[in-house]
């Protein structure tokens, strides 16, 4: 069936509002979308990292998720979800249960890229019937935007500030999307909020509905840490996109496809413009530092266009 | 009628478990609890047990696997070994403030570092005070009783606590006793199935489980953890008198060994216990008055019942598998000292540490703590209490 926003808007939110995420938060929107793809008809048991969205989303007596939900701790999602699995797998094969469950867990950067990761890649390689959803806003938020092996290169953070010696965060972005689609799972994907939320329903709708393990990485930008105006989120995300810093892709059963390729590749300083965090680039002595980052954004999307059959 | 057997306590653990056919196990391979992942997954693979079994990529993802599974309302089982015990820590405290009835099966081994595959009680030890009840095995035959018990006293609606059944790493793990076990129908019976009132796969219901729960809440949640181990005491009871029903082995809170009218008496805990009824026997026969007492339940801690006890010893000494650096004894001293104080006073109190890495454990280094409490008693001088036995230098 082709996609109509309309109707899928009308779908029931599995999550309400009244939650306390932040006004111009990626983070809740990707949820939703997210949850949207889920039938009407099936249950599901959601996970959370510790995180912002655990501690907005789920405080002692309230939760604003209406499927069944774990939280345990912030580097496990991935194996508290398996276990949760595991016991679905068991019940149903001891003939105890028979309606129809999906799994899903969520976790930000630090509990994706970083503290997580382990416990993430253990989940992906047995092969558990889940999805993995990495709210991607690229540092530590929930403890105060401290940067993490997600946060691009010369970005000011408060454990990467730049000072007068360095430029922000002297690292590269760790490519997670990667290294997961280097696990051979049956499905793999990188998204984020575009217009009419296409891209991020049809991909979960892929992941949940997948056997086996899925892994989608969504950049969902965080207006505290990257300093932009709560309003402009949407086109954060257009921005990422259009400028190929964060292309959209999935890796179905090892293929790799190209969802979407601009028609005029925007510079990256268009993105990097509207965000506090890069401010510090945009002086006299700084600006080579962003020639840097395009080139580094060039090459990556064009080892990306090869990967996909594309041309460049 | 029972099944006579002879299996190493691993072995044993691993019966147990195939017999209560959990539904979920999640577990990672360390020295020297390897082999009961490694049996229980023949089992699964054999098709004698119906479980999901999750080969877990460490020990903080197998606690973290059975939280998932338990809270999603099934019947979960593991086991680990010193630093894998570590490891699950921050997820031990977790599940037990979750109020999910897990069972573990610890095989103790010496906690790094240094490096150590040996036994002590340094791992279980140190998780003392991380809400999980705690039940203590001098053999193989113990292991495997105290096994089936925890899955009744875990699932107790007035407890829902994970409990650890603990034994001696090599020393009852790997060696090979005789046994009687169950038939599997009775432990079907006894164990009876899990059913939780409130799980994620209740699709009538849907629950959040692990909030954010802050000052105006979280006090009162921990209130209500502290009365569950509370509540377990009874509870362990009940269980231990069903299964003396169906055994005919009694089990309570700690076993009194010619205690009655002792004057000198030790407390101690697992398989050390057997060698220390040796040398009482011995020296019973030598018309001297020694007893002991070895701790089955370490938590919930039986502070009344052992001052009641132990209120006729004049010297007793307390045997410490394990440090705690408070510069003052071991774990098991404090609590014991603690429990005497007000309710048993003036008995002159040892605090003995014992075998850290696996150090051998002799009858003579028993005897001589016994010798050392005779002399207290015969002198009424008690020197140093914080001592070290059968270690040079």
């Amino acid at each position: 069936m082709a996609y109509n926003l309309k109707q899928v808007m009308n779908k029931p939110e599995r999550l309400t509002g009244g939650h306390r995420m932040c006004a111009g938060c990626g983070a809740p929107v990707t949820v939703r979308t997210v949850l949207r793809a889920l039938k009407p008809e099936d249950h599901a048991v959601c996970c959370s990292a510790t995180g912002c969205l655990e501690v907005s989303t789920f405080l002692y007596p309230y939760t604003a998720w209406k499927d069944s939900f774990i939280h345990s701790a912030f580097e496990n999602a991935g194996a508290t979800l398996s276990g949760a699995e595991a016991a679905y797998t068991a019940l149903r094969r001891k003939g105890r249960m028979n309606e129809s469950y999906k799994f899903i867990a969520f976790g930000g950067d630090g509990g994706t890229y970083d503290i997580g990761l382990q416990s993430l890649s253990g989940a992906m390689e047995r092969g558990h019937d889940m999805v993995y959803i990495c709210y991607d806003n690229e540092a530590y938020m929930n403890t105060g935007i401290q940067r993490s092996s997600g946060t691009p290169r010369y970005a000011d953070t408060t454990t990467s500030p730049q000072g007068t010696e360095m430029p922000g965060k002297m690292q590269y972005k760790k490519d997670l999307t990667g290294v997961m689609a280097a696990h051979r799972i049956p499905y793999v994907a990188q998204s984020t909020l575009t217009s009419n939320f296409k891209d991020l329903y049809e991909k979960s709708e892929k992941a949940i509905y997948t056997k086996g393990p899925a892994f989608m990485n969504v950049l969902s930008p965080c207006p505290r840490g990257w300093r932009y105006d709560t309003p402009d989120l949407m086109e954060i995300c257009k921005l990422a996109v259009e400028t190929c810093i964060w292309p959209l892709y999935e890796v179905e059963d090892g293929k790799w496809k190209l969802n979407y390729k601009p028609k005029k590749k925007l510079p990256v300083i268009e993105y990097l413009k509207p965000q506090g965090r890069f401010k510090h680039l945009f002086t006299d002595e700084n600006k080579h530092l962003i020639d840097n980052i395009q080139e580094d954004v060039d090459r990556k999307w064009e080892e990306l266009l090869k990967k996909c059959g594309e041309d460049s | 009628m029972s099944i006579r057997e002879r299996l190493s306590g691993n072995e044993a653990i691993a019966v147990a478990m195939r017999q209560i056919n959990p539904d979920v196990v999640a577990a990672f391979p360390i020295t020297p609890s390897t082999e009961i992942p490694q049996y229980f997954s023949q089992f699964v693979s054999n098709g004698q047990v119906q479980t999901e079994f999750v080969a877990v990529e460490s020990e903080h993802s197998a606690m973290s696997a059975c939280i998932g599974a338990q809270a999603a309302g099934a019947r979960t089982m593991t086991a680990t070994s010193a630093n894998g015990l570590a490891l699950m820590w921050e997820m031990l405290y977790i599940a037990s403030a979750m109020k999910l009835p897990i069972t573990l099966s610890c095989v103790n081994r010496a906690l790094s570092g240094p490096l150590n595959i040996h036994n002590d009680h340094s791992d279980s030890m140190g998780a003392r005070d991380s809400g999980w009840i705690q039940l203590y095995s001098e053999t193989n035959q113990e292991a495997y009783d105290n096994l089936l018990q925890a899955i009744r006293i875990a699932e107790h609606k007035d407890v829902l606590l994970p409990v650890m059944v603990c034994q001696d790493g090599f020393i009852t793990s790997h060696a090979v006793e005789n046994i009687e076990l169950l038939e599997d129908d009775k432990v079907k019976e006894f164990v009876g199935e899990y059913k939780p009132d409130h799980y994620l796969l209740n699709h009538k219901e849907p629950i959040a489980v692990g909030p954010l729960d802050l000052p105006a809440h979280c006090f009162e949640h921990k209130r209500e953890q502290a009365q569950s181990m509370i509540n377990a005491k009874k509870v362990i009871l009940e269980a231990a008198k069903e299964f003396e029903k169906l055994t005919g082995r009694k089990y309570e809170y700690f076993e009194k060994y010619n205690l009655d009218d002792a004057e000198i008496a030790i407390v101690i805990i697992n398989s050390s216990a057997g060698t220390a009824k040796t040398v009482a026997d011995k020296l019973r026969d030598n018309g001297i008055k020694a007893g002991l007492l070895k701790i089955r339940m370490f938590r919930p801690f039986p502070a009344d019942e052992i001052a009641e006890a132990l209120k006729n010893v004049k010297a007793l000494a307390v045997m410490d598998k394990a440090e705690s650096y408070s510069a003052m004894g071991g774990p098991v001293g404090a609590e014991v000292k603690s429990a005497l104080y007000g309710k048993a006073d003036g008995i002159k109190v040892l605090n003995y540490i014992y075998g850290l890495g696996g150090r051998d454990v002799r009858a003579d280094d028993i005897e001589e703590v016994y010798n050392s409490l005779m002399y207290i008693v015969k002198t009424g001088q008690i020197g140093e209490t914080y001592r070290y036995i059968g270690v040079r230098g």
